[in-house]
């Protein structure tokens, strides 16, 4: 499990300097439309949990970006892995960790 | 300064008048849901026009709203937990209460005088006067309350996503509430059929649906299509189906399956699956044209850019059109000639002829999902 982490640590950041592939203006609305559709545009929660930064703090990105890669086998949370690069999983993991919802 | 007096005579001659008659009537204006900005348009049907704006509804993502019975006034119920009265005619706020943290939708009684929320932070339903927005009832479920219904006899009907049952809140006298436990594991929505016989929940942890007989007393609940989904790989699902808005097409009616690229017809009477039809991606919305001949198809993300016309009698996809990123809603007027599309990111909504299925109108609006005609007014369940 932890080489399983590590390997995607190592692949996110191998792929977030690939600054051309993520556009924060479509990832951004993503997590506003898409993301808030089950966890509310404000990000406190709906049919998924809270998801807002102070909610979040202190958890790890990389932890982040896997659930968003892989999902929560069993619950609504779907994996996003199918959708979107590692490098703009990454960015929407780091993103909710430190944006305050508009 | 000719013009001027002849101005003032005309507005002296037009006053008297328009104070003996009331200015308009609604039963052809609408409301349009704006998500990002917490607003409301008003819009005009005949027109095919946007006619007023009312801002300050808090978090409207996912919103939706219900009319009273005269379709002067619509009760919105906003993401934040807030419900709002708002007067179509005079376009402004009437008042507005915040009833919970995290609300999802909400009901009104089939007698236009109780509003029920349904509510996922804390969870359960809250009943209010409709006149007022007094509370009159608090139920709590401990648990995410979706698919709230009204139905026949001064009833709701709402169903559990945490633990999977279905209850009955009876207003009709002192509230009696009947419990139906198992209904099925994660059920997502549920809907009521137009006659306000059965009342359908959609289940996400398992295959199949579960159907309750609400003329049966007690009311049981059967499981449905139950082979529907086994053995077959789900896709992910990324926008949960809504059943809201179904219609019956003939002896069958249609709904969204969940996790597959298909939508399934279901005998209305026996509730037994009798076809399925491929579609281009995940259906989250189904919904009859109002006689039934057609039923219009729109899309999960991220596939969510059209919409795809069946044929009932054949069950063939016999049209597609581009509607534009992020087609969120269809709305058809009450007799079904026109359908109005809500495209968000293009910050519009499309008018659609459902004859020629060319588009015929246009109106700008900021990011906008729900479409609510006032003819809602008179159906159960909507």
């Amino acid at each position: 499990m932890h080489s399983l982490l590590f390997l995607l640590f190592m692949a996110s950041t191998a792929q977030a300097s690939e600054v051309g592939q993520v556009h924060p203006d479509q990832l951004e609305n993503l997590v506003r439309q898409d993301c808030g559709a089950c966890h509310g545009m404000t990000r406190k929660g709906g049919l998924g949990p809270d998801i807002r930064a102070q909610t979040l703090s202190g958890r790890d990105p990389s932890d982040l970006a896997e659930v968003i890669k892989n999902g929560i086998p069993k619950t609504a949370m779907p994996p996003w892995g199918p959708l979107l690069s590692d490098a703009e999983i990454n960015w929407i993991a780091q993103y909710l960790l430190k944006e305050p919802p508009k | 300064m000719k013009r001027f007096s002849t101005l003032i005579c005309a507005l002296f001659f037009t006053l008297p008048v328009q104070a003996e008659t009331p200015c308009c009537a609604t039963g052809d204006l609408g409301i349009v849901v704006e998500r990002a900005t917490g607003g409301l348009v008003v819009i005009d049907r005949s027109e095919h026009a946007a006619i007023g704006h009312i801002d300050g509804l808090g978090d409207l993502s996912h919103a939706s709203l219900v009319y009273s019975p005269d379709e002067r006034f619509a009760y919105v119920f906003g993401r934040d937990g807030g419900l709002t009265k708002v007067d179509i005619l005079t376009q402004k706020i009437v008042k507005r209460v915040m009833q919970s943290g995290n609300s999802i939708g909400g009901a009104i009684s089939d007698d236009g005088k109780l509003i029920a929320v349904s509510n996922y932070e804390p969870g359960g339903v809250r009943v209010f006067d409709a006149d007022t927005l007094d509370l009159v009832a608090d139920i709590p479920t401990d648990a995410k309350t979706i698919g709230l219904v009204d139905a026949p006899g001064r009833r709701f009907v709402f169903t559990m996503w945490d633990s999977g049952e279905t209850w009955i809140a009876d207003f009709s006298g002192d509230l009696k509430i009947t419990k139906l436990t198992d209904i099925g594991e994660f059920p997502y929505d549920g809907l009521i059929t137009p006659d306000g016989r059965t009342y359908i929940t959609g289940l996400f942890g398992q295959d199949g649906m579960t159907a309750i007989d609400l003329w049966q007393d007690p009311p049981k609940a059967q499981h449905i299509l139950p082979h529907y989904g086994r053995g077959e790989e789900k896709l992910p699902v990324y926008k949960m189906p809504h059943l809201e808005g179904w219609a019956l097409a003939g002896d069958r009616f249609v709904l969204p399956a969940v996790g597959h690229h298909e939508v399934l017809w279901v005998d209305s009477r026996s509730l037994k699956e009798i076809a399925r039809t491929q579609v281009y991606g995940q259906p989250v919305f189904a919904v009859a044209r109002p006689d039934g001949r057609f039923v219009w198809v729109n899309f999960a993300h991220p596939l969510n850019d059209r919409v795809q016309v069946i044929d009932t009698l054949s069950g063939k996809v016999v049209k597609e059109i581009l509607t534009g990123p992020a087609t969120l809603h269809m709305e058809f007027a009450p007799r079904g000639a026109e359908v109005w599309i809500s495209v968000r990111d293009e910050n519009k909504i499309k008018i659609y002829d459902t004859t020629s299925f060319e588009q015929i109108g246009e109106i700008p609006a900021d990011s906008p999902s729900g479409i609510f005609f006032t003819a809602r007014a008179h159906r159960t369940g909507l």
